[in-house]
């Protein structure tokens, strides 16, 4: 074998500043393989055994690859979450919240970030104390003032917070926004106002198109939190408006109304575990649905936002 | 109209800052402060519902005393709940940090994996992770039954954190997904003439971790550090969230207001416990640029 091809083999392998190499690649595959196999297991776990029908369930030598593919435990699940209502709840819970916390939090974001107010640190170290005190300490003194106001089950526990820059985790926006609006020239803004422009008009015309990077992260990931919060808003308004994941959490509860208590029924009615599973699928279909579309977008917007301050 | 021609430059910036900041002060003071208020209010006092009024009558530091004193489980709790933080943190900060690191190669279909690696996030929810993970995912246990072997046999100060730490693995992970995307992030503004530089000087990939792309994130390792103790202490199905709800119609007359002072004690330890890893951070950062 004469020298320059040993060079080139060396090269294919071991891969160049430019290039990486087979072997380093297939390190990283195999780690991100098996790391990620560990992070979706219960995902994968949860579809394969979604499908097993009551006999299957119970014969052991079944355990990866169904035989059929049975749809009865969706049946029952989705009358169980009752589904299509608790589903409309919640886009109505997380859709309605997700826009008006983030119109709201690019507000704020972009009047910190862009002008020199007197006070400025005391309202940033305000805004982060309020990421920092727990739900459960301001539940009930929350509950017992939603209450005063007379907006206990409906929607407002959820819209009024979210259209004051109180939302679910509204610190985090407000700093994502502050940070892109601090970064991106301020010669724009300047230009504007030398023509005349208004500041909001400035806001809404020049700044915020600029940061539909943070927009799509805020959105997702607000839509996101809003969709699996349970604890809160099932005190708030779980009365009247039940959403997909609180369905979830009284699943037992509900299939027994449903279909009778455990064990007094047949094997084919028992709650089982794949009807269990089914339901746990259902209530997270829409968001992987979501993710699926919007992930490409969503993760160009992680890499062009930054959420990290540098 | 004539009033606001008068007005200086400067002062209009102020005006229109703080009409932007207008809505954010506003929501402070009517949805946010008044209820930490009352719940601080609520740990000192006993708390009467009549009808539809409540009414407060001061009880000092009672409930602070029956909650750390009296209540059998809450101290356990709170341990529980530090053990948990203090297990998790480091795992999830470094094993995001190696996840960051491998998925900020470039190689095809780099972008599965990142769809992959940010699924939990999306699905993190109570009800889900109680049903996926309190009863129908497999221990690692079973599977490598060595491993369990081999921790069994260490001391006792080193078995238990480690076994917890495999038997919560998946949990583990599960909590990691927005601590990869603050790492990813940041690893994408790394200049890459620096690596370049470096692999003309013949760095190789290891000395190039360890020299650029480590010290690059120290800062992104501290913020995914208190962004996880603060996540994982927020988290409603640890412990001791779970006793103070349990707690808030506590039936022996002690409604709201016990569950309020666990809460506050809980704020308080993990505010310390912020604190001393920012403090510690600092030190060390100035140690280092001495």
């Amino acid at each position: 074998m004469n020298k320059s091809a040993f060079i080139r083999a060396r090269k294919r392998i071991l891969g160049t500043n430019e290039k990486m190499g087979i072997l380093p690649l297939a390190v990283i595959l195999m780690l991100l393989i098996g790391i990620g196999f560990v992070f979706i297991y219960p995902i994968l776990y949860m579809m394969v055994n979604s499908i097993l029908s009551p006999d299957e369930l119970a014969d052991v030598s079944v355990n990866w690859v169904p035989r059929e593919i049975y749809w009865g435990n969706y049946r029952k699940a989705i009358e169980t979450l009752d589904f299509f209502t608790s589903f409309l709840n919640s886009v109505l819970m997380s859709a309605g919240p997700t826009v008006l916390q983030v119109t709201v939090t690019s507000f704020i974001g972009f009047g910190l970030a862009r002008f020199r107010i007197k006070g400025k640190t005391l309202w940033m170290v305000l805004i982060i104390s309020t990421f920092l005190i727990p739900d459960q300490v301001t539940k009930i003194p929350r509950y017992v003032l939603y209450h005063s106001y007379g907006i206990l089950n409906t929607i407002l526990p959820s819209y009024l917070p979210a259209v004051l820059g109180q939302g679910l985790k509204s610190a985090i926006f407000i700093l994502i926004y502050y940070q892109f609006f601090a970064s991106y020239p301020k010669a724009l803004d300047e230009a504007a106002e030398i023509d005349g422009c208004s500041r909001f008009r400035i806001f809404y015309q020049i700044a915020l198109p600029t940061a539909v990077p943070a927009t799509v992260l805020s959105a997702v990931a607000s839509f996101v939190w809003y969709w699996n919060e349970t604890s809160q808003s099932t005190m708030f308004f779980g009365e009247k408006i039940k959403t997909l994941p609180m369905q979830l959490g009284i699943f037992t509860d509900r299939y027994t109304a449903l279909y009778g208590a455990a064990d007094a029924l047949n094997e084919v009615d028992r709650l089982n575990e794949a009807v269990t599973l089914a339901g746990t699928f259902l209530s997270i279909l829409p968001l992987l649905l979501l993710y699926l579309i919007l992930q490409r977008k969503f993760m160009q917007s992680v890499e062009m936002t930054g959420i990290a301050g540098e | 109209m004539k009033n606001k021609r008068h007005l200086s430059f400067a002062a209009r910036e102020q005006l229109a800052g703080y009409a932007f900041l207008a809505p954010w002060i506003i929501g402070f003071l009517t949805v946010t402060l008044y209820p930490v208020l009352y719940s601080v209010a609520m740990s000192f006092s006993a708390v009467k519902i009549t009808g539809s009024s409540i009414k407060l009558s001061w009880r000092g530091l009672y409930y602070y005393d029956q909650a750390l004193n009296v209540d059998p489980g809450f101290t356990i709790d709170l341990g529980k709940t530090l053990f948990f933080i203090f297990c998790f943190t480091p795992v999830i900060v470094v094993l995001s940090l190696i996840v960051s690191v491998l998925l900020n190669n470039k190689f095809r279909g780099r972008g599965i994996f990142r769809a992959i690696y940010f699924f939990p996030v999306i699905i993190m929810s109570g009800p889900v992770i109680s049903t996926l993970l309190s009863k129908y995912t497999v221990s690692f246990s079973d599977a490598i039954p060595q491993i369990y072997e081999f921790l069994n046999s260490l001391p006792d100060t080193l078995k238990s954190p480690s076994v917890y730490i495999l038997d919560n693995i998946i949990l583990i992970m599960w909590f990691s997904g927005v601590q990869i995307l603050i790492f990813l992030a940041g690893l994408q503004k790394i200049n890459p003439n620096l690596y370049e530089a470096a692999a003309i000087d013949g760095a190789g990939t290891w000395e190039k971790f360890w020299k650029i792309t480590l010290p690059h994130t120290k800062t992104l390792a501290v913020i995914c550090t208190l962004y996880t103790i603060i996540d994982l202490a927020n988290y409603s199905n640890n412990a001791v969230n779970q006793r103070i709800t349990t707690r808030i119609f506590d039936d022996a007359g002690r409604i709201y207001s016990l569950s309020s002072a666990m809460s506050w004690i809980v704020f308080i330890v993990i505010m310390l416990i912020i604190g001393a890893v920012w403090l510690l951070f600092y030190l060390f950062s100035r140690e280092k640029s001495k």
